[in-house]
């Protein structure tokens, strides 16, 4: 871990670190995922690895400098590979009371506190329900606190510009900003094109927000405030091109990149919900790849607009949270019942109902499992960090073209706003999967299947010779006309049911990570993949005997899964639930497998897996 | 082209399927399926190029009689699944069959939403006041105090006029007609598949089972035309027996009921312009059968076309930015934004 404790202050020192966890901390109105974007950015182009954990309130605006109003962005970044945003953080700003207060717990021993010492007026610290202030009563002697008049700096550094003092307040988290560049020794230029291009039709806006950057860094050079300033190097990464790529954005690539793999139009209908509208935002933007994106009236029209336009020959996709999922679940019979390909990303919040919007959770598998009326089976993917999710859209499009089925992604709040640096594949690399509608009438019925796949036809409106009804009434095989006979209706469900199954043979056999047999074995899903590997490397690097599996593929699980189990004298479940996952492998495979569980709204740190994993193992 | 190349023109057998027809005997379903089979060959559209997409209900059941593409969807979503449709396909016949529990109870959303947009769709809603499918409880248009199973004591919700539900939407097409006026109906049905945007047409259909009679008063020979008014573009609004009654507009800008005789003559009433851009007159019109001494119009209120196509919005802005940025380059999409190179 990071050794910031260990080094002593010296005057104007500059040290080489291998890593550190950096957190800025506002209110919800002082720009605080714009300031902690930015400096991810310029870490991730310098070359360092990086995790990043933006944790902002659901409110958009909640009363200005109170508990409930406060927005953080954490940042891991290293000249190693980094597989979470940290557990403990290095540096902590603080642009408030309330910020301090919330984050404080996670600051290191001898760590760096800046804060804005302007918004520590006893109408700010009532605000937060502090009756003294931190800054004066010793509270805060174990840590190196660094106490900046951000405001009156920041309005010093604007105050020939002839702006309004709100205007110039907003800037000081550029200030902060320019600060924490000076103490990483990090260039200024990638922010200050950031803010040329995002501010291009106000001059004055990009002048001050340069201005404050600059100012920002000019002080600590010139106060020599810190005394000591800190190297991280970049990361030796796998060669090639990169770029910082966070959850969301990645789905959205992945089903352009999908479509054109597929030679299909992409279709998305969709409902705004946090915190899966960023998906639309980014597919809205992309018409030049034929894109059309549909905001729909609502859930129901979100999902069944895909399906009509999956049934006309688009590739189809809707994306959604638990509350809109739950929505939908109608619809997704359908789509198991007409067979169509559709994939439906849920990207996962806390819950239950309205829950916890921002804050991210693993709670929807067995929703996405078996959440619908009567034996609906649908394939169940889920990505394991940011930049994997654009891998798991192309698959999960694949799939559903190829066997005639909806698919499920689940992403969650973590990877949908967590960003990584992600190697920017060759096309070339990437296979196509052309899709051939049916066009021939002879022989021509609309359930009539694939013998490898079971897939029926693809027959869109509109092909001379192929007219023929479809619907959610049972239907015969393969005529597809209603029929209520009892052993039809068997033959269709166990049909349904083994051309779900029969995915499996495209899932490669798994690999554990680690020990390949041994005392104990770790089997996840999602975003835990972070914490838990770098959990599995600690306690490796410990002489444990310990394996790690990360399933991608949910339904159907892996066929070797079973055999792995087996290899281990333990097995340890850690999920954002209450024992999801642990419930399927405890059904499917007969194993008593234990869970860890934690249902904060926020992924695991590192130390807790490792508490349990000693536990496990009677340490 | 030489004409002997020409497939032979489709007949109302064309678009018969082998699918045994399971309303009851008596539906007024039966009487809309065959209009609906007389109408479609003579509208020049190949049959394959027709979709026929139901939600639940009797009315729902439509798209299995039709040797068409169909698609019998969920309860009330139809209008979604067809813009859906539509989106990808703007050059397919889209025909929506719902019912009036569909379309304005569980699709009511959709329905408002789909006709605002002006989604190139044709809606046939089948009004029979009355949930049949599910054996006779009241409906979003039963009338106020209705006795059903689900409501013993009579009902207590005020019912949806479905054409002031479509008009308030601006529904840039909207019309009425019967089961049991075979012409009319399909005369309305030709209207309606002229018209390029939505169009929103409420079928009064009698369910002989569970409603039987509620249009009765409309449909009876010595009823009819004393309680009927036939709404025809740039004609007079007349009824009565002897067309002896009319519609005039008031200076207030409201309607009255006048006899004609005694120096008022056809000249004084208001003369029907569904063409109208504003749906303000259609709306007025749609109201007359809640007022005493009104009758209830059938015909087309409602025919403004000026307004382009959702799915053609749609696909003019992709193509447009098309035009002006050039077809996408995925390649350098991958590549957009800061970048960096690990060596």
């Amino acid at each position: 871990m990071s050794t910031l404790a260990e080094v002593p202050p010296v005057k104007n020192k500059r040290e080489v670190l291998d890593q550190a966890v950096i957190r800025f901390a506002g209110d919800s109105g002082d720009g605080m995922q714009i300031t902690g974007s930015q400096f991810t950015n310029t870490a991730a182009l310098y070359g360092n690895d990086i995790a990043t954990f933006p944790d902002y309130p659901a409110e958009i605006r909640a009363p200005a400098g109170t508990i409930p109003g406060v927005s953080g962005f954490q940042l891991h970044f290293s000249s190693n590979e980094v597989y979470t945003p940290g557990d403990a953080i290095d540096v902590l700003i603080a642009m408030n009371p309330a910020a301090l207060k919330v984050n404080i717990a996670d600051l290191k021993a001898n760590g760096i506190l800046i804060v804005n010492s302007d918004s520590f007026k006893e109408g700010d610290l009532r605000k937060a329900q502090m009756t003294s202030n931190p800054l004066e009563d010793h509270s805060l002697d174990k840590f190196r606190l660094f106490s900046v008049e951000l405001e009156r700096l920041t309005r010093r550094s604007l105050e020939h510009l002839g702006l309004d003092a709100k205007s110039m307040d907003r800037c000081k988290n550029f200030f902060a900003l320019g600060m924490c560049y000076w103490l990483y020794n990090r260039s200024m230029d990638p922010t200050v094109r950031w803010i040329e291009d995002k501010f291009k039709n106000k001059p004055l806006l990009v002048e001050a927000n340069k201005l404050a950057l600059k100012g920002g860094y000019s002080y600590c050079e010139a106060t020599e405030a810190f005394q000591i300033s800190y190297e991280i190097p970049p990361a030796q990464l796998t060669p090639g091109l990169y770029r910082s790529m966070s959850g969301n954005q990645a789905l959205a690539l992945g089903f352009v990149t999908a479509a054109q793999k597929s030679g299909l139009r992409l279709f998305q209908g969709s409902y705004p919900i946090t915190p899966a509208s960023d998906i639309l935002h980014e597919l809205s933007q992309y018409k030049d790849f034929g894109v059309m994106t549909f905001q729909a009236e609502d859930e129901i029209a979100a999902i069944t607009s895909a399906i009509g336009a999956a049934y006309a020959g688009a590739l189809a996709i809707t994306t959604t949270s638990g509350p809109g999922m739950a929505l939908k679940t109608e619809a997704l019979g359908l789509a198991v019942a007409v067979e169509i390909p559709l994939v439906i990303c849920d990207i996962q919040r806390g819950g239950p109902s309205t829950g916890l919007p921002t804050k991210t959770e693993q709670a929807d598998l067995l929703q996405a499992l078996f959440g619908r009326n009567s034996e609906a089976p649908i394939p169940v993917l889920a990505a394991a960090t940011p930049a994997d999710c654009f891998w798991v859209a192309i698959e999960a499009c694949r799939i559903a073209v190829k066997y005639m089925v909806p698919v499920i992604i689940l992403s969650d709040g973590y990877l949908a706003n967590g960003a990584e640096p992600w190697r920017i594949p060759e096309l070339k690399d990437i296979p196509d999967f052309p899709v051939k509608f049916a066009s021939d009438p002879v022989g021509f019925l609309p359930y009539k299947r694939d013998p490898q796949t079971l897939a029926r036809p693809w027959a869109v409106p509109g092909t001379p010779g192929l007219e023929h009804r479809i619907g959610g009434l049972e239907k015969q095989d393969p005529t597809g006309n209603i029929n209520y006979e009892p052993l039809n209706h068997e033959n269709m469900v166990r049909v349904r049911a083994a051309k779900v199954a029969a995915v499996a043979q495209d899932i490669p056999n798994v690999l554990p990570a680690g020990d390949l047999e041994g005392d104990l074995l770790m089997v996840a899903w999602g975003s835990t993949c972070g914490s838990i590997t770098a959990a599995l490397k600690a306690q490796r690097a410990k002489g444990r005997r310990i394996g790690h599996l990360h399933l991608r593929h949910l339904n159907p699980l892996p066929s070797n899964l079973g055999d792995i189990l087996k290899r281990y004298k333990k097995v340890l479940v850690p999920e954002l639930n209450m024992g999801q996952l642990l419930w399927v492998l405890r059904a499917k495979y007969l194993v008593d497998a234990v869970g860890l569980n934690k249902i904060q709204g926020r992924p695991f740190k590192q130390a807790e897996l490792e508490q349990k994993i000693e536990e496990m193992l009677g340490l | 082209m030489g004409t002997a190349t020409l497939p032979p023109p489709l007949t109302k057998k064309d678009f018969q399927t082998d699918q045994e027809v399971r309303w009851c005997p008596g539906c007024g379903d039966y009487a809309i399926l065959s209009a609906v089979q007389s109408v479609f060959p003579e509208l020049g559209i190949k049959r394959e190029n027709f979709v026929v997409v139901s939600g639940i209900g009797c009315s729902s059941r439509f798209p299995y009689y039709m040797n068409t593409f169909g698609f019998h969807t969920i309860h009330g979503r139809a209008p979604a699944v067809a813009t859906g449709i539509k989106a990808i396909r703007p050059d397919l016949e889209v025909w929506v069959a719902t019912g009036d529990g569909d379309a304005l109870s569980i699709g009511g959303n959709h329905t408002i939403h789909m006709l605002r947009r002006n989604v190139g769709i044709k809606v046939l809603l089948f009004n029979n006041k009355i949930y049949g499918l599910t054996k006779g409880q009241y409906s979003p248009t039963s009338e106020f105090n209705k006795k059903t199973k689900s409501t013993p004591f009579g009902s207590v919700d005020r019912p949806f006029n479905p054409m002031s539900l479509a008009i308030g939407s601006e529904a840039t097409f909207v019309a009425r007609s019967v089961d049991v006026f075979q012409g009319h109906l399909k005369e309305t049905l030709k209207h309606a598949a002229a018209h390029k945007g939505s169009a929103f047409v409420e079928i009064l259909q009698n369910c002989n089972i569970f409603n039987d009679g509620a249009w009765f008063s409309l449909t009876e020979r010595d009823a009819r035309s004393e309680h009927v008014i036939q709404l025809e573009h740039g004609k007079p609004l007349v009824f009565g027996k002897n067309r002896d009654k009319g519609i005039r507009r008031k200076s207030d800008g409201d309607i009255e009921v006048v006899q004609l005789g005694n120096g008022i003559t056809e000249s004084d009433l208001a003369v029907h312009d569904a063409h109208h851009p504003r749906p303000s007159y259609a709306f007025l019109l749609s109201h007359m059968e809640h007022r005493p001494g009104f009758p209830t119009p059938i015909g087309v209120f409602r025919a403004w076309d000026d307004l382009p196509r959702y799915e053609d919005v749609m696909n003019q802005q992709i193509t447009d930015v098309i035009a002006k940025r050039g077809p996408g380059d995925l390649g350098k999409l991958l590549r957009a934004g800061d970048t960096w190179e690990v060596k």
